[in-house]
């Protein structure tokens, strides 16, 4: 008795801790993930230590990341189109001496370390960069974030990528998943059942990667060859294998919620002369309409969120508008890609962990939604 | 009186437990009969065979004839077996409305059974729900969910429920086990003003029930039928030891 009374207080006392310490850490998670992330917004897109310079006469004081990559690519010419007078670009990328070469050519735009200049230049002037906004970092199409003098770090295209995908996943899965939990619940022998459900639910264990390889050798061939494509590695090569993905999971979540229809239930509808397909219909998929949203919103969770997979059938790039038969890029599979080439701390680096915010608030969302689903069954 | 409802010699199985040891009863048409005898003993069961809802457990077996109007109803085709539920109600244990409104769950029968008159489905509701003494309590309140109704009045409606697609043979299972005395009583009242039009058979653990409801009681006892008479013989005179012993309280 004596020795309950101490043990007690401490068994207590250490689960506490352990409660504590995980809600901190998944606190500290989220601190960390949106301190990196948030201090991306505000800084500018071009390579720190590098400034763009432009001869002291020219009346254009400020450009964006896209008008400079537009005169990188020379797709711009005159600075007329800056709002500028009608005079040619000289773009210089890294020109040897700054203030010679500026001095010549009063059209003239230089990328330039910042240090070099040391603030003693006769015709060169800075030029101001439009900083990185959250709205412009939400509404620009291109994503280029290595790209020099300045990056173009839109993650619109990422973004709709990974919406096509995980949408056309969904639809793929659902319809597949109820028609296979129904038949698991209300159909199947209990002996095929006892069989098909471990089976499905192990589907659900396979790493990612896996799923990635068989879609890969799978899926990727044969969307080329239906749609005789010159590459396989689509959207929908990824919508099909993230459908597989998901529906182990909307299969055991929406059989669970099929299952919890009260069999008297059902049986009251069989005593009315009902077929057993119009009890399904009227009776038992009504009951679990609310888990089975439940297994749906959590089946997007697992396609929006997965990454291995889609960064190896998705064929990432970032075009825009993305489409089902086009390669695609989604924001997990960009993050997982670029984390590792992105200099620690860098621009780059701070554009990641700002899609890995996006990526959070969404599945947040989904998270939420679930949450009042499952709520309003109870 | 015909007879409604006959089984001869009939013998339920499920896997290696053998729930009915050769069952040969006949119940008359317009009569009230009450199935009695402890837990476990097969009146559930044999109440089940009526509208094949034994069917729905797996590896169930079941052999003699089971004949209703003198047709075998194990001898229809699978696809009759819905035509053959549409015309023997079932009142289960505890109210189980469906998560619809009230007017739905009295309509859900003559819907599922092809009817899309509205008129005609209106007209049954209200009369069922005043069969079943119910409607006056929840005329006002008809598309509200079931779930807002009492325990007895849930109970209600599903007798209303039952009734709605006018069959000619009720089964109650323990009907009234999960009600208070006051709903007891509305229920047994009910079940008097019916037998007029249908053939009931209640099965009840309530002794006072099954003699104050039942024209006919039989007494089930470890699968077998034990004794079958009129209620009145049963309660006051019973030819058999074990049903004396039972309905005195001495078992079971």
């Amino acid at each position: 008795m004596r020795i309950r009374r101490f043990t007690e207080p401490i068994f207590e006392s250490l689960i506490k801790i352990c409660g504590y310490s995980s809600g901190f850490v998944v606190l500290l998670i989220i601190v960390f993930l949106f301190k990196e992330g948030i201090s991306f917004f505000g800084s500018s897109p071009v390579e720190e230590g590098f400034t763009m310079y432009v001869h002291a006469s020219n009346p254009v004081k400020d450009l964006s990341a896209a008008q400079i990559k537009d005169v990188f690519d020379q797709k711009i010419t005159n600075w007329k189109a800056l709002g500028g007078a009608d005079q040619p670009i000289d773009f210089e990328f890294l020109p040897k001496c700054i203030d010679s070469y500026m001095d010549s050519l009063p059209g003239s735009l230089a990328f330039f370390p910042s240090a070099q200049t040391d603030g003693k230049l006769k015709s060169a002037i800075p030029i101001k960069i439009d900083k990185i906004t959250v709205g412009k970092f939400l509404s620009d199409t291109e994503w280029f974030p290595t790209s020099r003098p300045a990056a173009r770090m839109g993650v619109m295209p990422l973004l709709l990528g990974t919406l096509l995908v995980s949408f056309f996943a969904i639809i793929i899965a659902l319809p597949l998943g109820l028609a296979a939990s129904i038949y698991l619940a209300e159909i199947a022998d209990e002996r095929i059942r006892k069989i098909l459900k471990p089976v499905i639910e192990l589907l659900a264990g396979i790493p990612s990667v896996v799923y990635g390889f068989f879609g890969l050798v799978v899926i990727v061939p044969l969307v080329q060859s239906t749609f005789n494509l010159p590459v396989g590695e689509t959207a929908l090569a990824g919508s099909i294998v993230l459908a597989i993905m998901a529906l182990p999971t909307i299969i055991t979540v929406s059989e669970d919620a099929l299952r919890t229809t009260p069999r008297a239930m059902k049986e009251a509808s069989l005593a009315l002369g009902a077929s057993q397909w119009q009890t399904i219909r009227l009776v038992t998929v009504p009951y679990a309409a609310s888990g089975i949203t439940a297994a749906a919103i959590l089946g997007i969770g697992r396609a929006i969120g997965e990454t291995m997979a889609a960064l190896m059938v998705t064929g990432n790039s970032a075009i825009m508008p993305p489409t089902l038969l086009q390669p695609v890029r989604t924001i997990p599979a960009t993050i997982a890609a670029e984390l590792g080439e992105a200099p620690f701390g860098g621009l780059h680096f701070q554009a990641l962990f700002a899609l890995g915010c996006l990526l959070f608030i969404i599945t947040l969302i989904i998270n939420l939604l679930v949450e009042r689903v499952s709520a309003k069954r109870n | 009186m015909a007879n409604k409802l006959e089984t001869i010699d009939v013998h339920l199985h499920y896997g290696e437990f053998h729930a009915l040891k050769g069952i040969s009863l006949a119940i008359p048409d317009h009569s009230v009969t009450a199935l009695i005898g402890p837990s476990g003993c097969g009146k559930s069961t044999y109440l089940r065979l009526f509208n094949r809802m034994n069917d729905l457990i797996p590896y169930t077996k079941i052999t003699g004839q089971v004949l209703m109007d003198g047709e075998d109803i194990y001898k229809i085709k699978s696809s009759k077996i819905d035509h053959l539920r549409r015309t023997v109600g079932m009142v289960f244990q505890k109210p189980n409305p469906f998560p619809k409104s009230i007017f739905e769950n009295v309509a859900y029968g003559l819907r599922v059974n092809g009817i899309s008159d509205n008129s005609f489905i209106e007209n049954q509701v209200e009369k069922t729900l005043r069969q079943a003494a119910l409607w006056e309590e929840v005329k006002d309140k008809l598309k509200k969910s079931a779930f807002e109704l009492s325990g007895g009045q849930q109970q209600r409606l599903c007798i209303a429920r039952a009734l709605a697609i006018e069959p000619t043979v009720i089964l109650m299972d323990e009907p009234a086990s999960a009600l208070d005395p006051i709903s007891t009583g509305k229920i047994e009242d009910l079940i008097f003003e019916l037998k007029d039009q249908y053939t009931i058979i209640i099965v009840t653990h309530n002794m006072q029930q099954a003699g104050r409801v039942s024209d006919y009681t039989g007494f089930f006892y470890l699968g077998n039928l034990i004794e079958f008479d009129k209620t009145k013989k049963i309660f006051t005179n019973p030819s058999k030891q074990e049903t004396e012993n039972y309905i005195t309280g001495r078992f079971g």
